[in-house]
């Protein structure tokens, strides 16, 4: 008997104990605990409706059955009535103007994008966030380094995450600060956090993002400012700088990959991440948007499109390896144009020439 | 490099394709396993039938037949069956994490681990939850609206060997290849050219693709049945409460069903013709995709609730022994929620960086849904409320549907409200979320449909302890597995990941891996009361109206002729049957001669060449692809050619099987 009772009595306690645990309902940032604030609004303003309905979904048929003593309340006339309607109606749609109130109060003051100067908790440090397979780099740029799967940020100051990837979609999500944004290759997305207190808080990506996903977490280190200083101090005498050639080095899959440092970064390395053009002999988005609007390359741009290629450059086999997908020549298609102009109907160019 | 493993090379020969014996996964143990069972059992199967002569029955009698009757049995056989097939990749994933603790690396690798969560997403929702609905409405509602077939009885059967096809696609990928490896809604960039090599996302888009022309097809067939096929009398509002449910559903799966076939469609031209709809290179734009899936994605987990309501509704009142309070109020709450269905996508991704006022809008709106929802909870309540309630099984499933669903419906107005949604996006407090309302709402609603009218069906009814014990299994274990995932959502803990750090989580896994194993012993109870009672089914006969029911579909035999009903009957109000009890009704004696419609193998035929053309496509096999396609336009064109569609029984012959029908 007791042989059965010790390992649930310890699964009792490891469950207990682990209760330290519960990032979202005991948070260390102002934004997680306005979030769980609302939380448990939200959460008490339903149970008012909530709990009735579930006692009348037991009571209901325990009081009616059919083997009752007293059936003399049996009454199958019973099927509309004014009153209930609008009680059912009402009741609900009150409940939910309140929560509609909050949410709309709560989400504009919680909006991700929405800097944290309000709290005047000093100035605010800014930190470039690079999603990549299956590892985290975080630029500071500022004080011009990075580090990879660790994330050092001087608590009570708010943190400006400029948020982008590589390669497919992750979030940042470091649940005892507050919520998650997406990272997106090619676009840059904002969050806005602070860390209350010192400590250590398990960071990670939220969104499934292939073969190495599981272990693509990090440590956020929330320290005073000495201790961020010595950090930053530490990182710097790493040596290594980050340019646009150890980023691509960097950037190559890989899963659980160590903590690395790099004291320097080069200048508008983020800002080349997020216009997908970090490599040589690529083409940045923003001049691709201005060459469209100019009515774009043409026929004789067609030999240009590989510097445009930038997903399969980077293609994965299924357990995360490299390789290489055959790639289309478009100089071809460009030789048979050349060869036969009439091939296309209409380009821009023409257009252009005629008019 | 990663993880030690490669893929087979990309090669591609004019025969074969893509495919080589390389993908043959005979190195996973696992998997070599599943196929030696599954062809073992298959093999004895197979020698049953010769040995029993049944090939000719089954053909004649069910692969063949357009009477809605057999198509909404073969498309509950075709649930179960899978469902059995996405339990088993739900119990791999309780126990891999409940393994896969503080550096310990689990069972299954990331490469298997990912395509097991993809799988067991688009098997539940694909070949489960929709032909278990689509099941229901098909074999239901025609009868519940008095009429003797649906409107289009070949486009029936067909849509019915479509959606066969499809979920036969996503077994082949199980011993031939692989299967996506990218959640089941496959968004891309991950899920595109470069992020998904090899077939296994491929075996996604086709498998979804075919079944769903047969999703559409039976929307439209089952909407064109409702608005024209109603027996006379029988207005709008005189309705049972399913089939205005079966109505509001089809019309939501021809409105947003196109949506996830254009989607699905432009990923398709992604990956195969390198378009550049959702890359990130080349203007390409992966929040379209995300947007449009949930376009659909939305509307369709109404698509599987909304028909459980209606389901719910028949029992509630039958089992009251009262109407439906608040019928009025039923009907425009359902038609309430379909429109509201189609403006709250947005929801499922708060967290994608749109500004404060789309995310507020996109969350009241979905909060406004939970209005006329918690409407039909209160009717169902006042139903009960001074009725007479017979506790028999499906009312187990209806209470434990109330308070289940209830809860569920609590954590998703929670999940609605955007900064709670921050934090507990994509952790497992969504996973219980879903769970919570699919289980118990769409579950819970198929078993009470299927103790329900079981006995409609077959002529006797389910067995009450193995049914009580079916129930008793799923909602215990329902609780067990999945109330350790809320607090592991409030953790912090993300979904699909096949490996923690964090000791601390491990004890709640193991309790959830607990509760799959319970859900186990109620899905064992599910095929041992079906075993039982067709065992005992001397003992269970039951008449033709075993539960004092009140809709149509009971006043004709159980199991019904297959003309449904020997005469139209004159619809004078809701509840027609239970008014025909109190009026007496009695069947005349004098027949008229019934049209029916003929059955016909050219939906089988055409399925079968569309999984080959699926399969084909999967592999590059280009011969093959433009073989079965074209076999499939010559087959649909020349069925248009066969003017030899249709009989009539005559009277005498009515009569007969009447009276036969009336002895046994």
């Amino acid at each position: 008997m007791l042989r059965t009772i010790k390992p649930l009595l310890a699964m009792a306690g490891a469950v207990a104990l682990s209760g330290c645990q519960f990032h979202v309902l005991a948070p260390s940032g102002w934004v997680a605990h306005q979030e769980k604030n609302l939380l448990i609004i939200s959460t008490l303003l339903m149970l008012i409706v909530i709990l009735p309905v579930l006692f009348m979904s037991v009571y209901f048929p325990l009081k009616y059955r059919a083997d009752r003593k007293d059936t003399s309340d049996y009454d199958p006339t019973f099927t509309h009535s004014s009153k209930l309607e609008v009680v059912v109606w009402g009741v609900p749609i009150l409940i939910i103007v309140g929560l509609g109130y909050f949410t709309w109060v709560y989400t504009h003051r919680l909006d991700p994008y929405r800097t944290l100067d309000h709290l005047e908790a000093g100035e605010p440090i800014e930190v470039q966030a690079v999603s990549l397979d299956w590892k985290w780099l975080f630029i500071y740029p500022e004080l011009g380094v990075a580090s990879v799967n660790e994330l050092a940020i001087p608590a009570g100051r708010p943190v400006n995450f400029s948020l982008t990837s590589s390669t497919v979609m992750n979030t940042l999500s470091i649940p005892a600060l507050g919520g998650m944004v997406y990272s997106m290759a090619g676009m840059e997305t904002k969050l806005h956090l602070i860390a209350d207190s010192e400590g250590t808080y398990p960071g990670r990506s939220a969104h499934y993002s292939g073969p190495g996903f599981s272990h693509m977490t990090f440590d956020t280190l929330a320290m005073d400012e000495a201790g961020f200083d010595a950090w930053v101090e530490k990182v710097r005498a790493e040596g290594t700088t980050l340019d646009a050639e150890s980023y691509l080095e960097l950037e190559t899959p890989s899963i659980d990959a160590p903590v690395t440092y790099y004291g320097g970064v080069s200048e508008g390395l983020f800002g080349r991440i997020v216009e997908l053009c970090v490599a040589e002999q690529t083409v940045c988005m923003g001049d691709m948007m201005m060459m469209d609007m100019h009515g774009g390359g043409g026929l004789q741009g067609i030999p240009n499109v590989p510097f445009y290629e930038y997903d399969r450059h980077r293609a994965i086999d299924g357990f995360g390896n490299p390789i290489s997908l055959p790639a289309p020549e478009p100089k071809h298609y460009y030789e048979a144009f050349l060869a036969d102009p009439d091939l296309l109907c209409r380009t821009p160019l023409d257009a252009k020439a005629k008019s | 490099m990663a993880t030690g493993h490669v893929q087979p090379q990309e090669t591609w020969s004019p025969i074969f394709g893509r495919l080589t014996l390389d993908w043959i996964p005979y190195h996973e143990p696992i998997l070599i396993g599943t196929f030696l069972g599954v062809g073992l059992a298959g093999l004895i199967v197979l020698a049953l039938m010769t040995r029993f002569r049944l090939w000719l029955p089954l053909w004649r009698d069910w692969v063949i037949s357009v009477d809605h009757k057999k198509i909404g049995i073969m498309y509950m056989v075709l649930g179960f069956v899978m469902m059995v097939r996405g339990f088993a990749d739900a119990l791999m994933m309780r126990l891999q994490q409940a393994l896969a603790a503080g550096g310990a690396e689990g069972y299954l690798p990331p490469h298997h681990y990912d395509q097991v969560f993809t799988a067991h997403g688009v098997i539940m929702i694909f070949f489960v939850a929709m032909p278990f609905v689509t099941g229901i409405m098909n074999y239901v509602m025609p009868t519940q609206i008095g009429a003797r077939d649906v409107a289009f009885p070949f486009l029936n059967n067909f849509s019915f060997w479509m959606t066969v096809a499809g979920a036969l696609l996503v077994n082949i990928s199980l011993f031939v290849g692989e299967f996506a490896r990218v959640g089941w809604l496959a968004f891309p960039p991950l899920s595109g050219a470069s992020y998904s090599t090899g077939p296994g996302m491929d075996y996604y888009l086709w498998a979804l693709q075919i079944a769903g022309v047969g999703t559409t097809l039976s929307g439209i067939n089952l909407i064109a049945t409702i608005l024209k096929m109603r027996a006379p009398g029988m207005k709008m509002m005189m309705m049972p409460v399913f089939t205005w449910t079966a109505l509001i559903t089809n019309v939501l799966i021809v409105a947003a069903f196109p949506v996830l076939t254009a989607t699905l469609g432009m990923l398709t031209l992604d990956r195969y013709l390198d378009f550049r709809f959702f890359t990130n290179d080349f203007g390409g734009n992966a929040m379209m995709y995300i947007n449009l899936i949930w376009i659909w994605g939305h509307p369709e987990v109404y698509i599987l609730i909304i028909p459980i309501f209606g389901v719910f509704s028949e029992i509630v009142a039958t089992f009251s022994r009262k109407p439906l309070f608040g019928y009025t109020t039923m009907v425009w709450a359902t038609a309430c929620i379909m429109v509201l269905s189609f403006v709250v996508w947005l929801h499922h991704f708060f967290t994608m960086g749109s500004g404060a006022n789309v995310n507020t809008f996109f969350g009241i709106t979905t909060m406004i849904i939970a209005v006329p929802t918690g409407v039909k909870i209160f009717n169902w309540l006042f139903t009960m409320y001074r009725g007479s309630v017979r506790l028999e099984v499906p009312m187990y499933w209806t209470i434990g549907f109330l308070v289940t669903f209830t809860i569920g419906g609590m954590t998703g107005v929670l999940l609605a409200v955007p900064p709670v949604d921050f934090q507990l996006h994509n952790t497992l407090f969504l996973i219980a979320h879903f769970h919570n309302v699919i289980i118990g709402g769409v579950v819970f609603g198929v078993y009470a449909a299927v103790t329900y009218w079981w006995p409609k069906a077959f002529g006797f009814k389910l067995d009450d302890r193995w049914g009580k014990r079916a129930f008793w299994g799923w909602f215990v274990g329902f609780y067990l597995a999945f109330m350790p995932l809320y607090a592991l959502g409030l953790m912090g803990v993300t979904r699909r990941m096949n490996s923690y750090e964090d000791m601390g989580w491990q004890p709640y896994f193991i309790i959830a891996a607990v509760g799959a194993v319970v859900i186990l012993f109620g899905i064992l109870s599910t095929f041992m009361c079906f075993y039982v009672s067709i065992r005992d089914r001397k003992r269970l006969a039951c008449g033709g109206d075993p539960w004092d029911a009140r809709t149509l579909e009971w006043a004709n035999q159980s199991p019904p002729q297959k003309y449904n009903f020997p005469q139209d009957i004159v619809v004078t109000g809701r509840d027609m049957f239970w008014k025909m009890k109190e009026e007496g009704f009695k069947w005349s004696t004098d027949y008229q001669a019934i049209h029916m419609p003929k059955d016909t193998a050219t939906g089988v035929l055409i399925s079968a060449f569309a999984l080959a053309f699926g399969f084909a496509m999967v592999w590059y096999i280009w011969w093959l692809a433009i073989l079965s396609f074209v076999a499939m336009l010559a087959i649909g064109i020349a069925h248009t050619f066969n003017y030899n569609r249709d009989y009539y029984i005559q009277p005498d012959e009515v009569a007969a099987t009447e009276a036969k029908g009336a002895s046994a």
